[in-house]
Protein backbone atom coordinates (compact mmCIF):
# COMPACT_ATOMS: atom_id res chain seq x y z
CA UNK A 1 0.00 0.00 0.00
CA UNK A 2 1.66 3.24 -1.27
CA UNK A 3 -0.88 5.52 -0.31
CA UNK A 4 -1.56 6.76 3.41
CA UNK A 5 -4.86 7.27 4.98
CA UNK A 6 -5.47 10.89 5.43
CA UNK A 7 -6.45 9.16 9.20
CA UNK A 8 -3.05 8.55 9.91
CA UNK A 9 -3.83 6.49 13.22
CA UNK A 10 -6.13 4.16 10.91
CA UNK A 11 -2.91 3.32 9.22
CA UNK A 12 -1.25 2.52 12.94
CA UNK A 13 -4.26 0.27 13.59
CA UNK A 14 -4.27 -1.91 10.64
CA UNK A 15 -0.12 -2.10 10.98
CA UNK A 16 -0.49 -3.21 14.39
CA UNK A 17 -2.57 -6.13 13.46
CA UNK A 18 -0.25 -7.52 10.95
CA UNK A 19 2.53 -6.94 13.44
CA UNK A 20 0.56 -8.99 15.46
CA UNK A 21 0.13 -11.64 12.62
CA UNK A 22 4.05 -11.60 11.85
CA UNK A 23 4.54 -12.32 15.66
CA UNK A 24 1.83 -14.87 15.88
CA UNK A 25 3.55 -16.59 12.58
CA UNK A 26 6.70 -16.49 14.19
CA UNK A 27 5.59 -18.86 17.15
CA UNK A 28 3.80 -21.42 15.57
CA UNK A 29 6.83 -21.83 12.79
CA UNK A 30 9.25 -22.63 15.76
CA UNK A 31 6.27 -24.76 17.41
CA UNK A 32 6.37 -26.78 14.03
CA UNK A 33 9.75 -27.43 14.25
CA UNK A 34 10.40 -27.88 17.96
CA UNK A 35 7.00 -29.99 17.99
CA UNK A 36 9.07 -32.76 15.22
CA UNK A 37 12.32 -32.26 16.37
CA UNK A 38 10.71 -33.24 19.71
CA UNK A 39 9.56 -36.22 18.01
CA UNK A 40 12.94 -37.22 16.33
CA UNK A 41 15.58 -35.96 19.43
CA UNK A 42 12.97 -37.85 21.83
CA UNK A 43 13.37 -34.58 23.67
CA UNK A 44 10.05 -34.88 26.68
CA UNK A 45 11.24 -31.69 27.95
CA UNK A 46 11.21 -30.05 24.31
CA UNK A 47 7.65 -31.35 23.72
CA UNK A 48 6.48 -30.01 27.02
CA UNK A 49 8.28 -26.62 25.65
CA UNK A 50 5.82 -26.92 22.97
CA UNK A 51 2.45 -28.09 24.84
CA UNK A 52 3.32 -24.80 26.88
CA UNK A 53 4.05 -22.24 24.13
CA UNK A 54 0.51 -23.08 23.02
CA UNK A 55 -1.47 -20.51 25.40
CA UNK A 56 0.97 -17.80 23.69
CA UNK A 57 -0.90 -18.32 20.56
CA UNK A 58 -3.65 -19.02 21.74
CA UNK A 59 -3.63 -15.31 23.24
CA UNK A 60 -2.21 -13.79 19.96
CA UNK A 61 -5.48 -14.91 18.36
CA UNK A 62 -8.12 -13.69 20.44
CA UNK A 63 -5.96 -9.91 20.46
CA UNK A 64 -6.08 -10.08 17.50
CA UNK A 65 -9.55 -10.84 16.60
CA UNK A 66 -10.53 -7.70 19.15
CA UNK A 67 -8.21 -5.51 17.23
CA UNK A 68 -9.77 -6.37 14.32
CA UNK A 69 -13.68 -5.98 15.48
CA UNK A 70 -12.27 -2.43 16.88
CA UNK A 71 -11.18 -1.44 13.79
CA UNK A 72 -14.35 -2.91 12.10
CA UNK A 73 -16.79 -1.15 14.61
CA UNK A 74 -14.54 2.38 14.47
CA UNK A 75 -13.25 2.92 11.11
CA UNK A 76 -15.73 1.14 9.03
CA UNK A 77 -13.35 -0.10 6.63
CA UNK A 78 -13.77 -0.50 3.33
CA UNK A 79 -12.30 -2.08 -0.11
CA UNK A 80 -9.02 -2.81 0.45
CA UNK A 81 -8.89 -2.02 3.92
CA UNK A 82 -11.83 -4.31 4.35
CA UNK A 83 -10.24 -7.35 3.30
CA UNK A 84 -7.02 -6.86 5.15
CA UNK A 85 -9.28 -7.06 8.13
CA UNK A 86 -11.01 -10.01 7.00
CA UNK A 87 -7.95 -11.81 5.76
CA UNK A 88 -5.64 -10.79 9.01
CA UNK A 89 -9.02 -12.70 11.29
CA UNK A 90 -8.76 -15.46 8.89
CA UNK A 91 -5.24 -15.92 9.11
CA UNK A 92 -5.29 -15.78 12.98
CA UNK A 93 -7.79 -18.70 12.74
CA UNK A 94 -5.59 -20.88 10.57
CA UNK A 95 -2.41 -20.13 12.53
CA UNK A 96 -4.42 -20.71 15.85
CA UNK A 97 -5.07 -24.50 13.72
CA UNK A 98 -1.69 -25.12 13.09
CA UNK A 99 -0.54 -24.34 16.86
CA UNK A 100 -2.88 -26.75 17.81
CA UNK A 101 -1.64 -29.46 15.61
CA UNK A 102 1.72 -29.02 17.00
CA UNK A 103 0.66 -29.25 20.75
CA UNK A 104 -0.75 -32.47 19.54
CA UNK A 105 2.27 -33.59 18.18
CA UNK A 106 3.84 -32.76 21.16
CA UNK A 107 1.26 -34.41 23.24
CA UNK A 108 1.59 -37.81 21.64
CA UNK A 109 5.29 -37.16 21.47
CA UNK A 110 5.12 -37.98 25.11
CA UNK A 111 3.39 -41.29 24.39
CA UNK A 112 6.03 -42.13 21.62
CA UNK A 113 8.69 -41.88 24.04
CA UNK A 114 7.87 -44.43 26.45
CA UNK A 115 7.48 -47.19 23.33
CA UNK A 116 10.39 -48.51 20.77
CA UNK A 117 12.83 -47.08 18.69
CA UNK A 118 10.95 -45.20 15.01
CA UNK A 119 13.65 -43.14 14.64
CA UNK A 120 13.37 -43.54 10.55
CA UNK A 121 9.26 -42.51 11.17
CA UNK A 122 10.23 -39.56 12.83
CA UNK A 123 13.24 -38.41 11.08
CA UNK A 124 10.36 -38.87 8.03
CA UNK A 125 7.86 -36.61 9.93
CA UNK A 126 10.79 -34.11 10.56
CA UNK A 127 11.32 -33.98 6.69
CA UNK A 128 7.17 -33.19 6.12
CA UNK A 129 7.41 -30.94 9.11
CA UNK A 130 10.31 -29.00 7.67
CA UNK A 131 8.49 -28.24 4.12
CA UNK A 132 5.38 -26.92 5.94
CA UNK A 133 7.39 -24.55 7.86
CA UNK A 134 9.10 -23.59 5.15
CA UNK A 135 5.93 -23.22 2.91
CA UNK A 136 4.04 -21.35 5.66
CA UNK A 137 7.44 -18.95 5.93
CA UNK A 138 6.89 -18.29 2.42
CA UNK A 139 3.22 -17.46 2.62
CA UNK A 140 3.58 -14.78 5.55
CA UNK A 141 6.56 -13.30 3.18
CA UNK A 142 4.04 -13.19 0.35
CA UNK A 143 1.70 -11.62 3.22
CA UNK A 144 3.83 -9.13 3.90
CA UNK A 145 5.15 -8.25 0.60
CA UNK A 146 1.78 -8.69 -1.32
CA UNK A 147 3.59 -10.98 -3.45
CA UNK A 148 0.93 -13.11 -5.16
CA UNK A 149 3.69 -15.11 -7.10
CA UNK A 150 4.68 -16.52 -3.78
CA UNK A 151 1.68 -16.76 -2.52
CA UNK A 152 0.21 -19.14 -5.72
CA UNK A 153 3.67 -21.06 -4.80
CA UNK A 154 2.79 -21.97 -1.71
CA UNK A 155 -0.31 -23.63 -2.66
CA UNK A 156 1.10 -25.65 -5.56
CA UNK A 157 3.63 -26.88 -2.83
CA UNK A 158 0.93 -28.43 -0.93
CA UNK A 159 0.94 -31.22 -3.46
CA UNK A 160 4.62 -32.36 -1.96
CA UNK A 161 3.03 -33.02 1.77
CA UNK A 162 0.12 -34.19 0.72
CA UNK A 163 2.47 -36.97 -1.50
CA UNK A 164 4.42 -37.52 1.65
CA UNK A 165 1.45 -37.64 3.73
CA UNK A 166 0.37 -41.01 1.37
CA UNK A 167 4.17 -42.43 1.27
CA UNK A 168 3.52 -42.66 5.59
CA UNK A 169 0.25 -43.48 5.18
CA UNK A 170 1.37 -46.76 3.20
CA UNK A 171 4.07 -47.55 5.44
CA UNK A 172 2.25 -47.92 8.71
CA UNK A 173 -0.15 -49.56 7.64
CA UNK A 174 2.67 -52.42 6.55
CA UNK A 175 4.13 -51.78 9.89
CA UNK A 176 0.84 -52.57 11.44
CA UNK A 177 0.35 -55.65 9.37
CA UNK A 178 3.98 -56.59 10.21
CA UNK A 179 4.11 -56.51 13.70
CA UNK A 180 0.49 -56.16 15.67
CA UNK A 181 2.61 -55.03 18.70
CA UNK A 182 3.71 -51.61 16.02
CA UNK A 183 0.01 -51.00 16.19
CA UNK A 184 0.24 -48.33 19.09
CA UNK A 185 3.21 -46.49 18.14
CA UNK A 186 1.96 -46.47 14.24
CA UNK A 187 -1.67 -45.07 15.23
CA UNK A 188 0.33 -42.19 16.55
CA UNK A 189 2.47 -41.71 14.09
CA UNK A 190 -0.30 -41.74 11.77
CA UNK A 191 -2.19 -39.41 13.69
CA UNK A 192 0.92 -36.83 13.36
CA UNK A 193 1.31 -37.19 9.77
CA UNK A 194 -2.37 -36.25 9.46
CA UNK A 195 -1.63 -33.38 11.61
CA UNK A 196 1.10 -31.70 9.17
CA UNK A 197 -1.01 -32.69 6.21
CA UNK A 198 -3.83 -30.59 7.95
CA UNK A 199 -0.93 -27.93 8.87
CA UNK A 200 -0.34 -27.36 4.99
CA UNK A 201 -3.86 -26.83 3.93
CA UNK A 202 -4.34 -24.36 6.74
CA UNK A 203 -1.02 -23.14 5.31
CA UNK A 204 -2.37 -23.26 1.96
CA UNK A 205 -5.44 -20.97 2.97
CA UNK A 206 -3.19 -18.35 4.59
CA UNK A 207 -1.61 -17.87 0.54
CA UNK A 208 -5.44 -17.69 -0.62
CA UNK A 209 -6.16 -15.21 1.91
CA UNK A 210 -3.13 -13.09 0.59
CA UNK A 211 -4.45 -13.65 -3.08
CA UNK A 212 -7.76 -12.06 -2.22
CA UNK A 213 -6.34 -9.62 -0.06
CA UNK A 214 -4.46 -7.99 -3.36
CA UNK A 215 -6.91 -9.39 -6.13
CA UNK A 216 -10.44 -9.20 -4.16
CA UNK A 217 -11.01 -12.96 -5.75
CA UNK A 218 -10.40 -15.76 -4.03
CA UNK A 219 -8.27 -18.60 -6.10
CA UNK A 220 -10.26 -21.20 -8.13
CA UNK A 221 -10.65 -24.21 -6.22
CA UNK A 222 -9.02 -26.27 -8.63
CA UNK A 223 -5.35 -26.95 -7.38
CA UNK A 224 -4.05 -30.25 -7.50
CA UNK A 225 -5.36 -32.58 -4.70
CA UNK A 226 -2.68 -35.05 -4.04
CA UNK A 227 -3.77 -36.83 -0.45
CA UNK A 228 -5.34 -40.28 -1.92
CA UNK A 229 -5.51 -42.04 1.39
CA UNK A 230 -9.32 -41.77 1.76
CA UNK A 231 -9.33 -44.94 -0.76
CA UNK A 232 -5.71 -46.95 -0.15
CA UNK A 233 -6.17 -50.25 0.76
CA UNK A 234 -3.77 -52.76 1.76
CA UNK A 235 -4.12 -56.38 1.15
CA UNK A 236 -2.90 -59.06 3.44
CA UNK B 1 -16.89 -14.82 -9.99
CA UNK B 2 -16.84 -12.62 -7.26
CA UNK B 3 -18.09 -13.70 -4.29
CA UNK B 4 -19.52 -10.67 -2.70
CA UNK B 5 -22.17 -10.20 -5.15
CA UNK B 6 -24.72 -12.13 -2.36
CA UNK B 7 -23.90 -8.64 -0.58
CA UNK B 8 -26.07 -6.83 -3.12
CA UNK B 9 -29.35 -6.57 -2.65
CA UNK B 10 -31.26 -8.35 -5.28
CA UNK B 11 -32.76 -6.18 -8.11
CA UNK B 12 -35.96 -6.29 -8.63
CA UNK B 13 -36.07 -4.95 -12.35
CA UNK B 14 -33.28 -4.51 -14.66
CA UNK B 15 -35.20 -1.73 -16.19
CA UNK B 16 -33.96 1.51 -17.23
CA UNK B 17 -35.60 5.15 -16.26
CA UNK B 18 -32.77 7.44 -16.98
CA UNK B 19 -30.40 7.62 -19.59
CA UNK B 20 -27.76 9.98 -19.64
CA UNK B 21 -25.79 10.02 -22.59
CA UNK B 22 -22.51 12.28 -23.16
CA UNK B 23 -23.31 14.65 -20.75
CA UNK B 24 -21.23 17.88 -20.06
CA UNK B 25 -22.09 20.32 -17.89
CA UNK B 26 -20.61 24.34 -18.13
CA UNK B 27 -20.83 27.05 -15.52
CA UNK B 28 -19.52 29.87 -17.14
CA UNK B 29 -16.35 28.87 -18.61
CA UNK B 30 -15.69 26.11 -15.66
CA UNK B 31 -16.38 22.29 -17.19
CA UNK B 32 -18.19 20.85 -14.62
CA UNK B 33 -19.52 17.64 -15.81
CA UNK B 34 -17.32 15.70 -18.75
CA UNK B 35 -18.81 13.13 -20.45
CA UNK B 36 -20.79 11.09 -18.26
CA UNK B 37 -22.78 8.03 -19.60
CA UNK B 38 -24.65 6.50 -17.03
CA UNK B 39 -28.03 4.28 -16.92
CA UNK B 40 -30.33 4.63 -13.90
CA UNK B 41 -32.36 1.63 -13.31
CA UNK B 42 -36.26 1.84 -12.16
CA UNK B 43 -36.99 0.50 -8.74
CA UNK B 44 -33.48 1.00 -7.45
CA UNK B 45 -31.48 3.35 -5.28
CA UNK B 46 -28.73 4.80 -7.10
CA UNK B 47 -25.83 6.66 -4.73
CA UNK B 48 -23.73 9.89 -6.41
CA UNK B 49 -20.47 9.65 -4.07
CA UNK B 50 -17.51 11.57 -4.41
CA UNK B 51 -15.55 14.89 -3.21
CA UNK B 52 -16.94 17.92 -2.74
CA UNK B 53 -16.99 19.88 -5.95
CA UNK B 54 -17.11 16.58 -7.68
CA UNK B 55 -19.89 17.10 -9.57
CA UNK B 56 -22.32 15.24 -8.13
CA UNK B 57 -25.04 17.25 -7.26
CA UNK B 58 -24.92 19.28 -9.86
CA UNK B 59 -25.09 15.78 -12.23
CA UNK B 60 -28.38 15.05 -10.09
CA UNK B 61 -30.08 18.67 -10.46
CA UNK B 62 -29.51 18.33 -14.35
CA UNK B 63 -32.35 15.16 -14.13
CA UNK B 64 -35.27 17.42 -13.09
CA UNK B 65 -33.72 20.83 -14.94
CA UNK B 66 -32.77 22.42 -12.08
CA UNK B 67 -29.72 24.16 -13.42
CA UNK B 68 -32.39 26.01 -16.13
CA UNK B 69 -32.92 28.56 -13.37
CA UNK B 70 -28.71 29.46 -13.40
CA UNK B 71 -27.95 31.45 -16.05
CA UNK B 72 -24.61 31.13 -16.95
CA UNK B 73 -25.08 27.03 -16.80
CA UNK B 74 -25.08 25.01 -20.15
CA UNK B 75 -25.54 21.59 -20.32
CA UNK B 76 -25.19 19.57 -23.55
CA UNK B 77 -25.93 16.03 -24.15
CA UNK B 78 -28.60 13.64 -24.20
CA UNK B 79 -30.69 12.69 -20.67
CA UNK B 80 -33.69 10.47 -21.43
CA UNK B 81 -36.39 9.51 -19.16
CA UNK B 82 -38.35 6.81 -20.03
CA UNK B 83 -36.49 6.64 -23.40
CA UNK B 84 -37.65 10.42 -23.78
CA UNK B 85 -35.27 13.46 -23.72
CA UNK B 86 -36.00 15.64 -20.89
CA UNK B 87 -34.50 18.62 -22.59
CA UNK B 88 -36.96 18.69 -25.50
CA UNK B 89 -38.08 22.26 -26.31
CA UNK B 90 -41.92 20.39 -25.67
CA UNK B 91 -41.18 19.59 -22.26
CA UNK B 92 -42.25 21.48 -19.97
CA UNK B 93 -40.03 21.65 -16.90
CA UNK B 94 -42.74 22.17 -13.90
CA UNK B 95 -43.90 18.97 -15.45
CA UNK B 96 -40.86 17.08 -15.53
CA UNK B 97 -40.25 17.77 -12.11
CA UNK B 98 -43.93 16.74 -10.93
CA UNK B 99 -42.59 13.46 -12.07
CA UNK B 100 -39.03 14.23 -10.97
CA UNK B 101 -39.16 15.21 -7.81
CA UNK B 102 -36.43 16.77 -5.26
CA UNK B 103 -35.52 16.46 -1.73
CA UNK B 104 -32.63 18.97 -0.96
CA UNK B 105 -30.06 19.08 1.72
CA UNK B 106 -31.62 21.62 4.06
CA UNK B 107 -35.39 21.22 4.63
CA UNK B 108 -37.02 23.64 3.51
CA UNK B 109 -40.63 23.49 3.90
CA UNK B 110 -43.02 26.25 2.75
CA UNK B 111 -44.42 28.90 5.58
CA UNK B 112 -47.43 27.24 5.43
CA UNK B 113 -49.18 24.44 7.48
CA UNK B 114 -47.73 20.66 7.55
CA UNK B 115 -51.24 19.99 5.63
CA UNK B 116 -50.58 22.76 2.63
CA UNK B 117 -46.72 22.05 2.31
CA UNK B 118 -48.10 18.50 1.52
CA UNK B 119 -51.55 19.49 -0.72
CA UNK B 120 -49.60 22.06 -2.62
CA UNK B 121 -47.98 19.89 -5.41
CA UNK B 122 -51.39 17.80 -6.12
CA UNK B 123 -53.08 20.86 -5.90
CA UNK B 124 -51.29 22.90 -8.87
CA UNK B 125 -51.10 19.27 -10.31
CA UNK B 126 -54.79 18.91 -9.96
CA UNK B 127 -54.64 15.49 -8.74
CA UNK B 128 -57.35 15.76 -6.56
CA UNK B 129 -61.11 16.24 -7.56
CA UNK B 130 -62.10 17.29 -3.73
CA UNK B 131 -61.35 17.81 -0.01
CA UNK B 132 -61.54 13.88 0.58
CA UNK B 133 -59.38 12.91 -1.95
CA UNK B 134 -57.02 15.43 -1.10
CA UNK B 135 -56.84 14.42 2.84
CA UNK B 136 -56.19 10.72 1.55
CA UNK B 137 -53.23 11.94 -0.52
CA UNK B 138 -51.78 14.30 2.50
CA UNK B 139 -52.45 11.61 4.54
CA UNK B 140 -51.34 8.79 2.50
CA UNK B 141 -47.84 11.04 1.62
CA UNK B 142 -47.21 11.51 5.34
CA UNK B 143 -47.81 7.97 6.40
CA UNK B 144 -45.03 6.80 4.23
CA UNK B 145 -42.84 9.34 4.89
CA UNK B 146 -42.51 7.73 8.75
CA UNK B 147 -44.22 11.16 9.95
CA UNK B 148 -48.01 10.59 9.98
CA UNK B 149 -48.20 9.59 13.74
CA UNK B 150 -46.39 12.49 14.89
CA UNK B 151 -47.99 14.99 13.04
CA UNK B 152 -51.99 13.80 12.48
CA UNK B 153 -53.10 16.16 15.60
CA UNK B 154 -51.69 18.78 14.27
CA UNK B 155 -51.99 18.75 10.43
CA UNK B 156 -52.92 22.82 10.82
CA UNK B 157 -49.74 23.70 12.84
CA UNK B 158 -46.68 25.58 10.63
CA UNK B 159 -44.30 23.10 9.23
CA UNK B 160 -41.48 25.51 9.98
CA UNK B 161 -42.42 24.62 13.67
CA UNK B 162 -41.34 20.80 13.49
CA UNK B 163 -38.08 19.66 14.50
CA UNK B 164 -35.50 19.35 11.95
CA UNK B 165 -35.89 15.56 11.26
CA UNK B 166 -39.55 15.97 11.10
CA UNK B 167 -39.63 19.18 8.25
CA UNK B 168 -37.31 16.64 5.76
CA UNK B 169 -39.37 13.93 6.42
CA UNK B 170 -41.86 16.39 5.92
CA UNK B 171 -40.60 17.69 2.58
CA UNK B 172 -39.80 13.94 1.41
CA UNK B 173 -43.76 13.78 2.34
CA UNK B 174 -44.59 16.60 -0.17
CA UNK B 175 -41.84 15.51 -2.70
CA UNK B 176 -44.02 12.06 -2.76
CA UNK B 177 -46.90 13.80 -2.91
CA UNK B 178 -47.38 14.43 -6.49
CA UNK B 179 -46.51 10.67 -7.04
CA UNK B 180 -43.12 11.49 -9.15
CA UNK B 181 -41.35 8.52 -11.18
CA UNK B 182 -38.02 9.63 -10.14
CA UNK B 183 -37.07 11.38 -6.00
CA UNK B 184 -33.79 12.73 -6.30
CA UNK B 185 -31.83 13.36 -2.48
CA UNK B 186 -29.14 16.11 -2.26
CA UNK B 187 -27.86 15.27 0.91
CA UNK B 188 -31.24 14.37 2.49
CA UNK B 189 -29.69 13.11 5.74
CA UNK B 190 -26.81 15.97 6.66
CA UNK B 191 -28.79 17.97 8.45
CA UNK B 192 -30.33 14.97 10.82
CA UNK B 193 -29.23 12.94 14.31
CA UNK B 194 -28.34 9.48 13.56
CA UNK B 195 -32.17 8.08 14.47
CA UNK B 196 -34.13 10.71 12.20
CA UNK B 197 -31.34 9.53 9.46
CA UNK B 198 -32.18 5.44 9.99
CA UNK B 199 -35.67 6.76 9.53
CA UNK B 200 -35.05 8.14 6.11
CA UNK B 201 -33.07 5.63 5.14
CA UNK B 202 -35.34 3.01 5.98
CA UNK B 203 -38.02 5.18 4.06
CA UNK B 204 -35.54 5.38 0.96
CA UNK B 205 -35.83 1.33 1.12
CA UNK B 206 -39.25 1.46 0.91
CA UNK B 207 -39.53 4.03 -1.68
CA UNK B 208 -37.72 2.00 -3.93
CA UNK B 209 -41.17 0.19 -4.38
CA UNK B 210 -42.76 2.78 -6.24
CA UNK B 211 -39.64 5.11 -7.33
CA UNK B 212 -36.06 5.11 -8.60
CA UNK B 213 -34.55 6.96 -5.95
CA UNK B 214 -31.14 8.81 -6.86
CA UNK B 215 -29.28 10.39 -3.67
CA UNK B 216 -26.13 12.31 -3.28
CA UNK B 217 -24.03 11.89 0.25
CA UNK B 218 -21.35 12.19 1.49
CA UNK B 219 -21.58 9.53 4.13
CA UNK B 220 -19.86 6.32 2.54
CA UNK B 221 -21.51 4.34 4.45
CA UNK B 222 -25.39 5.68 4.25
CA UNK B 223 -24.44 5.02 0.36
CA UNK B 224 -23.30 1.60 0.99
CA UNK B 225 -26.46 0.92 3.40
CA UNK B 226 -29.09 2.39 1.41
CA UNK B 227 -28.16 1.86 -2.56
CA UNK B 228 -27.91 -0.83 -4.78
CA UNK B 229 -25.73 0.58 -7.37
CA UNK B 230 -23.40 3.38 -6.46
CA UNK B 231 -21.31 5.93 -9.33
CA UNK B 232 -18.01 8.02 -8.20
CA UNK B 233 -17.87 10.68 -9.05
CA UNK B 234 -14.12 13.07 -9.08
CA UNK B 235 -13.44 16.31 -10.91
CA UNK B 236 -16.55 16.52 -13.02
CA UNK B 237 -15.76 12.64 -14.08
CA UNK B 238 -18.29 9.76 -13.67
CA UNK B 239 -15.10 7.55 -12.56
CA UNK B 240 -16.91 4.36 -11.73
CA UNK B 241 -20.54 2.82 -11.66
CA UNK B 242 -21.48 -0.72 -10.83
CA UNK B 243 -23.06 -2.45 -7.47
CA UNK B 244 -23.25 -0.97 -4.22
CA UNK B 245 -21.24 -3.87 -2.61
CA UNK B 246 -19.01 -4.49 -4.85
CA UNK B 247 -17.71 -0.49 -5.33
CA UNK B 248 -17.51 -1.11 -1.24
CA UNK B 249 -15.38 -4.75 -1.16
CA UNK B 250 -13.54 -4.23 -4.62
CA UNK B 251 -13.47 -1.13 -6.58
CA UNK B 252 -12.20 -1.60 -10.02
CA UNK B 253 -10.35 1.95 -10.06
CA UNK B 254 -7.94 3.01 -7.92
CA UNK B 255 -9.20 6.40 -7.80
CA UNK B 256 -12.44 5.18 -6.18
CA UNK B 257 -10.19 2.47 -4.14
CA UNK B 258 -8.47 5.76 -2.77
CA UNK B 259 -11.95 7.40 -2.08
CA UNK B 260 -13.61 4.80 -0.32
CA UNK B 261 -10.55 4.26 1.79
CA UNK B 262 -9.70 7.34 2.59
CA UNK B 263 -6.43 7.46 1.45
CA UNK B 264 -5.49 10.74 -0.29
CA UNK B 265 -6.20 10.57 -3.69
Amino acid sequence: MVEQHIASAFDRDLEAIQAQIMKMGGLVEVAIIDSARALETRDEELAQQVRRGDKAIDGLEELINEEAARVIAIRAPAAVDLRLVLSVMKIAGNLERIGDYSKNIAKRTGVLIQGQDNSDSAAALRRMAREVELMLKDALDAYIQRDVELAADVIARDREVDQMYNALFREFLTHMMEDPRNITSCMHLHFIAKNIERMGDHVTSIAEELIYLVTGNRPEDDRPKADTTSTTTQEI
Amino acid sequence: MNTMNMMDKTLDTQTTKISARDVNVYYGDTHAIKDVNVEIDANTVTAFIGPSGCGKSTFLRCINRMNDTIDVCRVTGDILLDGEDIYDKRVDPVQLRAKVGMVFQKPNPFPKSIYDNVAYGPKIHGLARNKAEMDEIVEKSLRRAAIWEEVKDRLDAPGTGLSGGQQQRLCIARAIATEPEVLLMDEPCSALDPIATAQVEELIDELRTNFSVVIVTHSMQQAARVSQKTAFFHLGNLVEFGPTGQIFTNPDDPRTESYITGRIG
